[in-house]
C-alpha cells in the first residue's frame, strides 16, 4: 500500500481537485484506492456526495477508539472508498498532540489497511501544523500544487529542505502548476520553464477551468462529466507521473 | 465498493415480474430512488465442485463467472460473502482458461488456491451446475443521489445439468458504510407479493430449477430388524453396485484418483459380503458371482497400487537423508509410465463387454432376491456373522507370536476387515454411538496391521520395480541407492508398526473391548 497525500500551506490551489481526480483515476485502473478527507471543509466528501461526519470524531479515530475501517464509506465508484471528513477535524492537533508519538500516528492508522487498500490518498487541510507533520511522516509521495509564482516556488523549496531533515523515511516531493491563468504572462513563463529545469516538477500542468470549478456543481470529478476535457487529459497525466514516483505494481 | 458481506437474497415466485422501482421509492419510510442508468450484463455461469461435492459440504461455493470477456473463479460461503477471487487461468501462466474437471494444481498458487487445499484434496473439480444469467443491475440513490446499494436482478436460465428456467432473483448489494439502508431496502422488497427472502444461493437456485439438489445423500442403507436377510442383503449389495457404477466414469476417464478408490472398495465390500454372508441369498447366487467379482477387484489393483505410490511420493522422498529428491526423478517417471499402462488396461476392462454382463446381470439378480423375500430375520443372520467374524479374527491374532511371518499378520488383517465390514453392512440396524465404541479398537488395531502391510508390500515392490528398471536401463545409479534408501525407511516403520501390533491386539481381544462388541449385535435389534 502506498500512500499519496496532496499537501501545500496555502489553501485553494486545487489540492482537493487533485486528490479527488487522481482517486478516481486510480480506481479506474483497478487500484483499491482510499481517499481520506483530513479537511474539516469537507470538500472532498460533499463532491462524492458522503455526509462529512465521523461517528465519535476525529477524537475516536485518532485515539483509536473506532477502528479506522468502520467509517470507511464506499464512492459511487467501484474500487475507491472514502474516509469522510468531520467538523471535529478542526482539532487533529489538539488531539494528535494528546497521542503517542503524534508525528507517526497517521501512518500507523493506516497500517491496518494495507492488506485492503493498493493507494491511500490523503487531501490535507492547508495549514503547518502537527497533523501536517504526520501526514508528511505517512507519505511515500507528497503531490504539491502550487501557483506558478516566484513565491510559491519558495515555499516549495522550504517544503522539500524541512522533509530532508527526516530520519529515516523521507516522502518523495512531485510538485506540479496548478490553476494555471493563461492570460498571465507570468504564469505561462514560470510553468514553462521549471519543470524543463527541475527534476521535482511534474511535466503535467493544470491550467484553471471552469470545467474544474463545476465539479461541485455535478459532484463529481471532472474525469467523470467530462473525460475528454484538457483539465481530465492533464489530471491523467499528472497520475502517471505519481504512478511512476510511487512505482506502483501492475493491480491485481 | 461494495460490501460483500451485506448481500440481501430475495427469491420471486416463478413468472413473476415484481415491480421494483414503485416498492423502492413507496416503500414504507423508505427515501430512496432508482437511477435511470439501469446495465444489462450477461454472465455465464459454472459452478465447480467435486464428485462427492466436497465444496458444498464444507459450506462453500465455487463459480466460474465469465461477463464482459473476462472470467474469474470466485469462491464464496454459504452466506454469499465472497472469500477469495482469482483469475480463471491455469497454473503454467499461459493465460489458457482452466478447462473443467481439473485438479487443484491448474489453479494459480493464491490464497483461492490455499482456501480449496485442505477440503478438495485430491479430488478434481469438475461442473456441477451451469447457467447464463441475465442481470440488469440498478443503483439504489439517497435523497442526495448518492448510491447507497445496488439492486440486482437476475434472471437464470440453467443448461446443466439439466435445461430450465429460474424463477428470478433479486439481490440488494450494500455501498461499503450504508449496509442499514440496504437493509431496510432488503426488508421493504422482501414484502412484495411473490417475494420472500432466498432460500439459498444461486447454485441452490440453479439445480432446485434442474429438478435436482446438491449433494445427494448415497449409500444410505436402513434396514429394519425384522427384514429378511435375503432381501437385506440384496439392498445392501445393490447398494454397493450403485457405487461401482458412479464410479466408472470417473475412473475410465482418470478424472481423479478417488474414483478408482471408491470403486475398489465397493467391490472389495461385496466381495466380502458375498463371502462372509453370501449364504442368505438364494441357490447358488454368491458362488457364481464371486469370481467375477474377484476379477474385477484384480483389475482394479495394478492402478490403485501405483496411485498409492505416486500420491505418496512427496511424503516417501521428504524423509530422504543422503539422496535427494531429484535422484529419484527416472523413479516416479517410471511409475507415471508405468501407470498410464496399467490404466489403459483397467479402463479396457471397464469397457468390455464382460464388465457390462457383470453389472446388468447382478443388478436384475438382486432385483428378484429382493421380490423374493426369503425368509431369515436380518438382525439374527447378522449377529451370527459377526460373532463368527469376530471369532475368526480372535484366532488368527492369537496364533501369531514373535516369530510369525508377515503373511500371519496379513491374515489377521483380512479377519479385521471382514468384521470391520460385516459391523459397517449392517450398521444401520445398531445404535450409532454405541457401534462407534464398539469398532474403536479394532480400528486402531486395523490402523497398525494396516501400515505394516503397505511397508511390506511396498517394500518389496521397490525391488521390483528396481529390477524392472535395470532390465529397461532407465535407472541411473543414484536412483537405485535412492530407492534403497526409501526401501530402508520402509523396512524402519515396518519395524515400527509390528512393535505396535501386539498392543492393539490385546486391547481389541481383552475382555471390554469384546463385551462392547458381543453387547452391540445383542442389543443392537
Amino acid at each position: 500500500m502506498k500512500i499519496l497525500a496532496t499537501y501545500n500551506i496555502k489553501g485553494g490551489v486545487g489540492k482537493t481537485a487533485t486528490a479527488v481526480n487522481l482517486g478516481f483515476l486510480a480506481a479506474r485502473d483497478g487500484y483499491r484506492v482510499l481517499l481520506w478527507d483530513l479537511d474539516p471543509q469537507g470538500a472532498a466528501s460533499f463532491l462524492f456526495r458522503i455526509k462529512p461526519r465521523v461517528k465519535g470524531g476525529g477524537q475516536a479515530l485518532i485515539h483509536g477508539k473506532r477502528p479506522v475501517d468502520v467509517a470507511i464509506k464506499g464512492t459511487d465508484f467501484e474500487n475507491l472508498d472514502l474516509l469522510p471528513a468531520d467538523f471535529t477535524y478542526r482539532n487533529l492537533d489538539l488531539m494528535l498532540d494528546e497521542a503517542k508519538r503524534p508525528d507517526r500516528r497517521l501512518a500507523s492508522l493506516l497500517a491496518p489497511l494495507k492488506r485492503d487498500y493498493d493507494l491511500v490518498i490523503l487531501d490535507c487541510p492547508p495549514s503547518i501544523s502537527l497533523l501536517s507533520e504526520s501526514v508528511l511522516h505517512a507519505a511515500d509521495l507528497l503531490l504539491v500544487p502550487l501557483i506558478p509564482t516566484t513565491l510559491s516556488v519558495r515555499t516549495l523549496d522550504q517544503l522539500t529542505e524541512f522533509v530532508a531533515g527526516f530520519n529515516g523515511h523521507r516522502p518523495k516531493v512531485l510538485a506540479f502548476f496548478s490553476m494555471i491563468d493563461r492570460r498571465k504572462r507570468l504564469h505561462t513563463q514560470i510553468a514553462q520553464d521549471l519543470p524543463a529545469q527541475r527534476p521535482d516538477f511534474a511535466t503535467a500542468a493544470i491550467p484553471a477551468l471552469s470545467v474544474i470549478e463545476q465539479m461541485s456543481v455535478h459532484r463529481a470529478p471532472v474525469t467523470v462529466f467530462s473525460p475528454r476535457s484538457l483539465a481530465s487529459k492533464q489530471y491523467a497525466s499528472l497520475w502517471q507521473e505519481a504512478r511512476e514516483r510511487l512505482k506502483l505494481p501492475q493491480p491485481s | 465498493m461494495r460490501s460483500g458481506s451485506s448481500e440481501f437474497l430475495l427469491d420471486c415466485d416463478p413468472g413473476a415480474t415484481p415491480d421494483v422501482a414503485s416498492a423502492v421509492s413507496n416503500g414504507s419510510g423508505c427515501t430512496f430512488s432508482l437511477s435511470g442508468d439501469a446495465t444489462v450484463r450477461r454472465v455465464r455461469r459454472t459452478w465447480l465442485d467435486t464428485f462427492d461435492w466436497r465444496l458444498y459440504r464444507a459450506g462453500l461455493a465455487l463459480e466460474q463467472v465469465t461477463a464482459s470477456g473476462r472470467t474469474e473463479l470466485v469462491l464464496t460461503g454459504r452466506d454469499g460473502e465472497r472469500l477469495a477471487v482469482a483469475q480463471a487461468g491455469s497454473a503454467n501462466g499461459s493465460g489458457q482458461q482452466a478447462r473443467w474437471p481439473a485438479l487443484l494444481g491448474i489453479l494459480p498458487p493464491g490464497p483461492l488456491r490455499e482456501l480449496l487445499e485442505p477440503v478438495v484434496g485430491v479430488r478434481a473439480l469438475a461442473p456441477v451446475a451451469k447457467a447464463t444469467s441475465q442481470v440488469r443491475q440498478q443503483r439504489v440513490l439517497n435523497p442526495d443521489a448518492k448510491t447507497v446499494a445496488w439492486l440486482a436482478i437476475d434472471q437464470m436460465s440453467v443448461s446443466y445439468p439439466a435445461r430450465a428456467h429460474a424463477a428470478p432473483r433479486l439481490a440488494v448489494s450494500a455501498v461499503r458504510g450504508y449496509q442499514a439502508q440496504a437493509g431496510r431496502l432488503g426488508s421493504v422488497l422482501a414484502t412484495m407479493p411473490g417475494v420472500r427472502l432466498a432460500a439459498g444461493i444461486a447454485l441452490d437456485a440453479a439445480l432446485a430449477a434442474a429438478g435436482t439438489e446438491p449433494a445427494p445423500r448415497t449409500g444410505d442403507i436402513q434396514l429394519t430388524a425384522g427384514m429378511p436377510s435375503a432381501a437385506a442383503m440384496a439392498v445392501i449389495l445393490t447398494a454397493l453396485l450403485d457405487a461401482i457404477e458412479a464410479n466408472v466414469h470417473g475412473t475410465v476417464r482418470d478424472i481423479d484418483t478417488e474414483f478408482l478408490h471408491d470403486l475398489r472398495v465397493a467391490v472389495r465390500r461385496t466381495r466380502s459380503a458375498l463371502k462372509l454372508a453370501g449364504g442368505a441369498l438364494p441357490g447358488d447366487l454368491a458362488a457364481r458371482y464371486r469370481p467375477e467379482f474377484k476379477w474385477l477387484g484384480d483389475l482394479t489393483t495394478p492402478t490403485r497400487d501405483l496411485d498409492v505410490y505416486l500420491l505418496g511420493f512427496d511424503q516417501m522422498t521428504s524423509g530422504l537423508v543422503a539422496a535427494t529428491g531429484q535422484d529419484l526423478t527416472p523413479f516416479r517417471q517410471y511409475l507415471e509410465r508405468t501407470r498410464t499402462t496399467a490404466h489403459r488396461e483397467l479402463a479396457r476392462g471397464l469397457r468390455s463387454a464382460r464388465f457390462a454382463r457383470l453389472t446388468s446381470q447382478w443388478r436384475a439378480e438382486l432385483a428378484s432376491v429382493r421380490a423374493s423375500g426369503k425368509r431369515l430375520a436380518v438382525a439374527k443372520f447378522a449377529a451370527e456373522r459377526i460373532a463368527v467374524a469376530q471369532g475368526h479374527a480372535l484366532r488368527a491374532g492369537r496364533r501369531i507370536t514373535a516369530a510369525s511371518p508377515p503373511s500371519d499378520l496379513h491374515d489377521l488383517r483380512k479377519r479385521c476387515k471382514e468384521l470391520r465390514y460385516l459391523l459397517e453392512m449392517f450398521g444401520s440396524l445398531y445404535d450409532a454411538g454405541q457401534r462407534w465404541q464398539a469398532v474403536r479398537e479394532l480400528k486402531a488395531l486395523q490402523d497398525c496391521l494396516g501400515a505394516f502391510q503397505d511397508a511390506e508390500v511396498q517394500r518389496s515392490e521397490i525391488h521390483a520395480f528396481a529390477d524392472r528398471m535395470l532390465a529397461e536401463r532407465s535407472a541411473p545409479a543414484a536412483t537405485l541407492l535412492a530407492m534403497g534408501e526409501i526401501a530402508a525407511d520402509l523396512a524402519r516403520r515396518q519395524r515400527q508398526a509390528r512393535i505396535e501390533v501386539d498392543g492393539r491386539f490385546a486391547a481389541f481381544a481383552g475382555q471390554a473391548g469384546q463385551s462392547r462388541l458381543t453387547a452391540l449385535t445383542e442389543a443392537g435389534p
